[in-house]
């Protein structure tokens, strides 16, 4: 029965996406928890929808995907679904496909919100920005709060403000860019949208709500390690701290989670002294885990029962 | 010869110094130095109207320009979207690091003094 078996998997991406929001492995090891939680993320969507249409399609007995395509011909050829076709497939078959479109434009809907506010952006930046000899290649904004970030994107800019030159040292500031380049390098962007889209998807929701937070300070974490290669960690924790601190913004209409410091720390207790890292063993049977769990969603979309 | 992106900005700049709109042919003059063609300072102002960064309103056979914001909004507006303040949560951007609020940020202060002794010892 592969209805079954699809909601089998949504649930238990389900509550494998809320034990990994309470495991503390991820942090050992944060890319392999990043691939882990896009795995969950597109199985879990592909499965939940995938369970209401398989057993709406079921009297066809062909599978997810023949059984849509034999049920459009079928309506549009006027001979209408065969027997029996009770309210509850039907009612099934509107739920799916509608979830399946709202998780579409969802996405669809975040990375063109997402492209519009990069345009912006840049386009502020071109205006504004400028260089500085000080740091070749990064853009500058006159502004004393402290910021730095990267605008993504196929011709990415990392940008600091004139308040984070004046606050870190320069071994700090070093620090800090290698942070940013790993972000451009990784596309970390990408990885963070669709968990941005399913947030704004389920806004209610504890799960999506957790599982966003976790995978952007994954990501965060994420860059540090790659950082950490071409600077000293103690000065990326440093400089972390003074970013923290040097906080002088006001939270307008509570923006701010309250998140900030826990994350802050998490980062900087990994950098000053880190854990064991994850044996390579379970790194490898977690990567090959994500990758069986992220085509079986499909297999049994495709599969005739 | 600059670009086109060079030039956009350095008319802004030139219009945001001013006290007051100014017409084509008065930015022409104020970035004298460059051997622009009245044709050009044309075409960039257009492009700018165009992009909503210039405002222009009609004054006898001339146009007036000026800024529809003024350099240091957008420089805040910039601010915003980088410290993530803009409550969109839109993944737009990567960070280095959330702002904090004043009670967690003396958290971290604490943190960094203990920090920053330890590598003053080593």
């Amino acid at each position: 029965m592969t209805a079954a078996a699809l909601a089998t998997l949504a649930l238990v991406c389900t509550v494998g996406a809320w034990r990994l929001t309470r495991a503390r492995w991820p942090y050992r090891a944060p890319h392999v928890a990043i691939v882990l939680w896009q795995a969950l993320g597109v199985t879990w969507g592909l499965a939940g929808t995938g369970a209401l249409l398989a057993y709406a399609l079921s009297p066809y007995g062909l599978g997810v995907l023949n059984g849509l395509h034999a049920f459009v011909t079928s309506v549009l050829g006027g001979h209408g679904p065969p027997e029996p076709y009770g309210p509850p497939r039907i009612l099934a078959l509107v739920t799916g496909l509608a979830a399946l479109a709202v998780l579409i434009v969802v996405l669809l809907a975040a990375g063109a919100q997402t492209s519009r506010a990069r345009h912006r952006h840049r386009a502020l930046l071109a205006l504004i920005a400028r260089e500085d000899p000080v740091v070749p290649g990064v853009r500058v904004l006159d502004h004393p709060g402290a910021a730095a970030y990267c605008v993504p994107g196929l011709r990415s800019q990392v940008v600091v403000s004139e308040g984070t030159l004046k606050l870190l040292s320069s071994a700090e500031l070093t620090a800090v860019l290698a942070h940013e380049a790993a972000h451009v390098r990784e596309r970390h962007d990408l990885v963070l949208l669709p968990f941005a889209a399913l947030r704004r998807a389920l806004p209610w929701s504890r799960v999506v709500r957790d599982a966003q937070s976790e995978v952007s300070l994954l990501v965060e974490m994420a860059a540090d390690d790659v950082a950490r290669r071409y600077c000293s960690p103690r000065r990326l924790a440093t400089a972390l701290l003074r970013f923290g601190t040097a906080g002088s913004v006001p939270a307008p209409h509570g923006a701010l989670g309250a998140t900030g410091s826990s994350a802050v720390m998490a980062r900087v207790e990994r950098l000053i002294t880190p854990g064991p890292a994850l044996p390579v063993g379970v790194r490898y049977s977690i990567v090959v885990f994500s990758i069986t769990l992220t085509s079986s969603a499909p297999l049994l979309w495709l599969i005739p029962h | 010869m600059k670009g086109l992106g060079e030039l956009e900005r350095s008319i802004m700049d030139v219009i945001w110094a001013q006290p007051s709109p100014v017409t084509a042919r008065e930015v022409g003059r104020l970035i004298a130095d460059r051997d622009l063609a009245p044709t050009t300072v044309m075409t960039v102002l257009d492009r700018l109207t165009r992009k909503g960064f210039l405002v222009r309103t009609r004054d006898g056979r001339a146009w007036r320009y000026e800024p529809a914001e003024s350099r240091d909004a957008y420089i805040a507006e910039l601010m915003l979207g980088a410290l993530d303040l803009t409550g969109d949560r839109s993944a737009a951007l990567t960070r280095f690091a959330q702002a904090v609020t004043g009670t967690e940020a003396e958290i971290l202060r604490k943190a960094l003094t203990g920090l920053e002794t330890e590598l003053e010892d080593e």
